[in-house]
């Protein structure tokens, strides 16, 4: 408890320096980011998972320091902080990536409602909870196979042999994925061939195929273009009505575009969690209003 | 006032001379790696045509159809194209699926620490074992203490061992050059590691693996040692029993127990003969031999160049 009272002193004091160092009288800029007005003010109604005290090891490195926070259903929850502050380490929590590495260590617990099965426990297979759990990578990453083999390899691992059911899968999860339109006349064309924009929608298609309870983003534009991006968030915005999301993103517009709830994290603690409309006009923390209106990150 | 605090260094004049200067060296070791390439090239095609031509007189559909006989003009090389065949296919059926195994193994399961480092040191290690040494090795322990005998099995077994490290350093870099990201996006859709391994690691590093192979053939196709060692018969006059017989089950593994000999043991026989005629001869089976290697070698370039274009990460 010491330990933690004390880390979590360290990110607002080191704020509060730098703080101090501005010339007396500066005003504190109003944070300008356009925030989606339509989207009225709501608290979680339903919660999809519940992150409680979470910890996260590599080796003796501690890498998250007791997150809690809930992931609403059906909404669009972003993690944003600067470079190093955990937040893809944190989304990788959810899918057990990190169990691919050796010396790591949950503790704590994510809780996936509605079953209560807590993902990071030692009971549950990490397999099970990435069947469950999708993700979408920072780069884009098809297969080096057709369109269609792409789509098609989550329902294959889960035993679907069925061409027609397998056809009429793939057709589903491309266009829930707004890229059948592009794709349809040569499904059997090898996806390396697609735009970059097109492979991230591809893997986005890839990972629906397989229906996930939730679907993680690891920063899933910062390898595209402007107009990549204002696609792949269109989609995202989409998606909220039939899964969960949890998005990690480093831009800050694109959180405030796409999420209902957004958290701030800084040195792998939560600083602040909030609507999305919330944080990005009135932060109750100091360093999430630093770190929004760009004074560091 | 800021020109006049610009060192000599960064003159314009310098900055040319400078350059030009670093261009000649540039143009420099242009020309040696061209004089360095074309000497090593040149030995090896002034190497080869003089087999060509020692051998000339003997190409011919005999020299391939005969089989060995004391008059030179007669002999040809029947009973070594079919035993080097045929070890061969001995060696690749051995040595392949125990070297992509252990590849596999390797870099995909093996957990990182001490033990599997020193595994893999010791691969590594093994490439660099003269080859006679695998064939005091095999002597010992294929030929007496397997009871295999001077046979077909003895010396493809003796060749897999000796490829071995090749076929699993090549399967290991084939293997390492799948980016992670694929890894990740195979178990991010819940696959287990056997799955990652058939449904996507093999497939994409398949040209990287049957390179090394036939890397590793060609090296085996050339090896004298460790054959000599185990016994091959450097005069043969039949040839190993037929895979495929007349009578049921009409497949037959004799051949597997047959004597042999090999392209390279019957050109050792024939330079050490007195007679002169035979030299053509041994000209002309090393002539051939060498052709099989710079074939089996221009297959592995070409399957490397058509999986590059297929997958390009």
């Amino acid at each position: 408890m010491i330990e933690t009272t004390s880390t979590r002193g360290t990110p607002e004091s080191t704020l509060r320096n730098e703080e101090n160092a501005r010339p007396a009288g500066a005003v504190t800029p109003r944070v300008n980011i356009a925030v989606d007005d339509t989207r009225q003010s709501r608290a979680i109604t339903s919660v999809k998972a519940q992150v409680e005290n979470l910890n996260f090891y590599y080796g003796q490195n501690r890498a998250l320091k007791n997150l809690s926070i809930p992931i609403a259903d059906k909404q669009v929850t972003a993690l944003i902080g600067p470079s190093g502050c955990g937040k893809s380490t944190f989304l990788r929590c959810f899918n057990r990536m990190h169990d691919l590495q050796p010396d790591t260590r949950y503790e704590g617990s994510i809780t996936l409602h509605p079953d209560n099965i807590n993902l990071v426990g030692a009971g549950i297979d990490p397999i099970e909870v990435r069947m469950r759990i999708g993700m979408v990578f920072q780069k884009p990453n098809p297969f080096p196979k057709t369109i269609f083999e792409n789509v098609a390899y989550g329902l294959r691992l889960r035993g679907v042999r069925n061409r027609a059911t397998l056809a009429e899968e793939v057709e589903k999860a491309l266009r829930g994925a707004a890229l059948w339109d592009e794709v349809k006349d040569r499904l059997q064309d090898s996806a390396l061939a697609l735009s970059g924009g097109q492979m991230q929608r591809l893997c986005i298609a890839r990972a629906l195929a397989t229906t996930p309870e939730i679907l993680l983003f690891d920063e899933p534009t910062s390898a595209l273009d402007p107009i990549a991006t204002a696609k792949i968030e269109e989609l995202i915005s989409t998606l909220r009505d039939q899964v969960t999301v949890l998005i990690v993103t480093h831009n800050m517009q694109q959180a405030a575009r796409v999420s209902d709830y957004t958290a701030f994290m800084y040195l792998g603690e939560l600083i602040e969690f909030d609507e999305a409309a919330k944080i990005f006009t009135n932060p109750s923390k100091k360093a999430t209003e630093d770190y929004i209106t760009g004074r560091y990150g | 006032m800021a020109t006049a605090n610009v060192p000599d260094y960064l003159h314009p004049d310098s900055i040319r001379t400078g350059l030009s200067r670093r261009k000649m060296l540039d143009q420099v070791f242009v020309i040696v790696g061209l004089v360095l390439m074309f000497a090593c090239l040149g030995v090896l095609a002034v190497l080869f045509m003089n087999l060509v031509l020692d051998g000339s007189e003997r190409f011919g559909w005999d020299f391939f159809t005969n089989f060995p006989s004391r008059r030179a003009e007669r002999a040809g090389i029947l009973g070594a194209w079919v035993g080097t065949s045929l070890i061969m296919l001995v060696t690749a059926f051995c040595a392949v699926p125990v070297g992509v195994a252990a590849a596999i193994y390797l870099e995909e399961y093996a957990p990182k620490n001490w033990f599997t480092a020193i595994i893999e040191i010791n691969v590594t290690n093994l490439a660099g074992v003269p080859s006679i040494v695998y064939g005091l090795l095999a002597l010992g322990l294929f030929v007496y203490q397997f009871g295999l005998g001077q046979s077909i099995a003895a010396a493809g077994l003796t060749l897999a061992l000796l490829i071995l490290p090749i076929v699993i350093v090549a399967t290991r870099e084939s293997i390492r050059a799948v980016p992670k990201s694929i890894r990740e996006a195979a178990y991010g859709l819940g696959a287990t590691r056997w799955e990652v391994t058939k449904d996507h690691v093999l497939p994409y590093s398949t040209g990287g693996i049957l390179t090394g192979m036939i890397l590793g053939l060609s090296r085996a196709i050339g090896e004298t040692a460790p054959i000599i060692t185990i016994g091959a018969l450097s005069f043969i006059a039949f040839l190993p029993s037929s895979p495929i017989t007349s009578e049921f089950p009409f497949i037959s593994f004799q051949w597997l127990n047959d004597p042999f000999t090999a392209m390279p043991i019957q050109m050792f026989n024939w330079v050490s003969r007195p007679d002169q005629a035979f030299q053509a001869n041994a000209a002309a089976a090393g002539a051939i031999l060498l052709g099989m290697t710079l074939l089996m070698n221009a297959v592995a370039i070409w399957i490397r160049y058509r999986f590059r274009k297929k997958i390009n990460w």
